[in-house]
């Protein structure tokens, strides 16, 4: 059974991870224009919940549950029992995530099924006869690569960025097919020997449809108070460039950029941003970009929609005051 | 117990000199920009030096790189690190990652270490996948995500920070192993004047793919030759429009931001 496969990563709770949803999309969707069938897979301690959601996006999916996974780390565990289940017989593409899990499943991968890989695409098409081409954004988004797979490759694998597609589910929900374990694991166990919550990690910056952010320029805590501010009348989440995490303003998890997270919210409003090329390439598709800069040559004036140039501090109390005054 | 650390540092063109291109094939022109050492493999580089600061021992970095690699990694020496290993070899241009990981893990086969560090991707080419390709190959355990690394050599075990979802994962496996770090590991020092002075006497080894015992069209399948993927077509994106520029009082910029928000329906 050739197709597509899509290893889905986990939340927390146990539910699916928007990023998969949009994969099996991507993967149901891929699997009509190549005329093959799409499968999801899910590798947890308690994988049902999941597996059922993912079944609501696609047709196949295998649940696989592995004790070991109560206290051993996730992705090379999942990305082994995957490889169990995964057809290679033919041709094969994988999906996985661009974030760290994915990566993870797909390094792996590439290594056990001694595949093929195109990272982090922007877009995907697949047709029957004239084969896949891959986008890719590359140079800080100066340019946009196509590419393919070499004939003769058979497990080709891509990682796809979050926000490529927009998860929508079938028309008719797919099944739910339970697997155990097959075999021992052959690569070294990770042991997790304790978890520790962070503050911070749960803010949701990845689907957030208005992300304020804020940078070196906003110096401190008064800074980061009217980001906070400002994300509130909004009703968006605060974001932040490696700079205000590097000086604790901002935890990491809410970083936008080459090493942080990779949003398209419809609003970004960048308060005290230069915009540089890591940061870029996380919000440069964002429906609309406004930057409050008090250096009117700020790279960012190159992709913003409007620049303001001022202090960020006034045009942001005045921007707190103008939109309490609307209501 | 001293540590023997390698760390991975890819030699790629500068970002900040914003000069990259590809050339006619669609392969990466490495001529048209200066070299240096990938920005999330210098955060490795750094957590390694500490490592050994406070359990003594050497850091190694091995590169695949065209010659001039060479010449890249001695910021690298500058830090600290001992010394450089550079696998170049004509054949190598155009490698894909897969082939990169099998380089590296068969270099990796021949040094004796208890870390290998991996950066969490590099600005050329954004994977993030050789770390795990590598540890796959070589059946290291793999940490990923390190916000931080605390290695026991006595018990040869290491413990990592990881980030997750809700915080972090205080993961521990048995040395040797390989950890991909992130910046959450700290910033890279500047290299001291005395570094750079040192820097040019330590040794940057060269090896081919004939000294690893890898044959480029055969059964090993490394090099441009054998790579399994292609770039067909590139285009340049459309740009977004130019910036409305607002200037004037606070009071103004606001009344001008709401506007544009009331427009596209944000408010
Ligand atoms: C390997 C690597 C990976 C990286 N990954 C990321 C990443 O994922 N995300 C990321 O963001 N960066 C990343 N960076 C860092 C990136 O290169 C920049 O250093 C960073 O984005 C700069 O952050 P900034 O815009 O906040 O700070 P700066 O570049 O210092 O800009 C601050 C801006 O604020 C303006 N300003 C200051 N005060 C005021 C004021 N009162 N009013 C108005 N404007 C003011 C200044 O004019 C300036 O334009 C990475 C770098 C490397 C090497
Ligand atoms: N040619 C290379 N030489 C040395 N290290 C590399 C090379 N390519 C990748 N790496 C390592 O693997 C990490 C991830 O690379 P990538 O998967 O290409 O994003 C990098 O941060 C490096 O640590």
């Amino acid at each position: 059974m050739a197709g597509f496969w899509v290893i889905a990563e986990i939340n927390p709770d146990g539910s699916l991870a928007r990023a998969s949803a949009e994969l099996a999309t991507l993967a149901r969707e891929l699997a009509s224009t190549a005329g093959t069938e799409a499968h999801g897979i899910v590798v947890a301690t308690e994988p049902s919940a999941a597996a059922k959601e993912l079944a609501t996006y696609l047709g196949d999916v295998i649940a696989i549950a592995d004790p070991s996974l109560a206290d051993h780390a996730w992705a090379q565990v999942a990305a082994q029992r995957a490889a169990e289940v995964i057809d290679t017989s033919g041709p094969t593409a994988i999906l996985t995530g661009a974030a760290s899990d994915g990566r993870d499943i797909a390094g792996t991968l590439l290594a056990l099924l001694d595949g093929a890989i195109l990272v982090n695409a922007t877009a995907v098409t697949w047709a029957e006869g004239s084969g896949e081409s891959v986008e890719m954004s590359v140079f800080g988004g100066k340019l946009i690569t196509t590419s393919s797979f070499r004939d003769g490759v058979d497990v080709r694998i891509v990682t796809v960025r979050p926000n490529v597609v927009t998860a929508e589910t079938a028309s008719a929900p797919g099944t739910v097919r339970t697997e155990s374990p097959k075999a021992d694991l052959t690569l070294p166990s990770v042991a997790i020997v304790d978890h520790v919550a962070a503050e911070g990690a749960a803010a949701k910056i990845d689907d957030a449809r208005i992300i304020v952010a804020g940078g070196r320029g906003i110096g401190g805590e008064a800074g980061l108070e009217l980001v906070q501010q400002l994300a509130d009348r909004l009703g968006g989440a605060v974001g932040a460039t490696r700079a205000a995490v590097d000086a604790g303003w901002i935890p990491y998890a809410q970083q936008i950029g080459q090493t942080g997270k990779i949003v398209k919210p419809q609003l970004y409003l960048a308060l005290g941003i230069s915009g540089a090329i890591q940061h870029k390439v996380g919000m440069q598709t964002a429906g609309t970009i406004i930057a409050v800069n008090r250096d009117p040559d700020a790279p960012i004036a190159e992709f913003a929609d409007m620049l303001v140039v001022g202090d960020l501090f006034e045009v942001g109390k005045a921007l707190v005051a103008e939109l309490d005054a609307r209501g | 117990m001293p540590l023997n650390i390698v760390v991975l540092a890819k030699p790629v063109p500068d970002p900040a000199a914003a000069a990259e291109k590809l050339g006619p094939d669609n392969r990466l022109d490495r001529s048209a920009s200066p070299s240096v050492i990938n920005g999330n493999d210098e955060y490795t580089l750094e957590a390694a030096l500490q490592l050994v600061e406070a359990h003594g021992g050497e850091v190694t970095l091995l590169a695949m790189a065209p010659a001039g690699g060479a010449e890249t990694l001695r910021k690298g020496l500058a830090m600290g690190a001992t010394r450089g290993v550079l696998v170049t070899d004509p054949a190598l241009a155009g490698s894909d990652a897969w082939s990169t990981a099998k380089v590296l893990a068969a270099v990796l086969k021949d040094l004796q270490f208890d870390l290998v560090l991996a950066g969490f991707d590099t600005s050329d080419g954004v994977g993030g996948v050789v770390g795990a390709a590598v540890a796959t190959l070589l059946k290291l355990p793999y940490l990923s995500s390190a916000a931080a690394i605390e290695p026991n050599p006595d018990a040869g075990t290491v413990r990592v920070r990881r980030i997750s979802g809700s915080g972090f994962d205080v993961l521990e496996a048995k040395t040797p192993a390989l950890i991909v770090g992130t910046q959450l590991l700290g910033a890279p020092r500047y290299p001291s004047l005395k570094g750079i002075m040192g820097a040019r006497s330590k040794e940057v080894s060269q090896r081919s793919l004939a000294d690893l015992g890898l044959q480029a069209d055969g059964s090993d399948a490394v090099g441009g030759g054998a790579a399994r993927t292609e770039v067909s077509a590139r285009r340049t994106p459309p740009a977004r429009g130019a910036a409305t520029v607002v200037r004037g009082s606070a009071g103004e910029a606001a009344k001008a931001i709401v506007a544009l928000l009331a427009e596209r329906r944000l408010v």
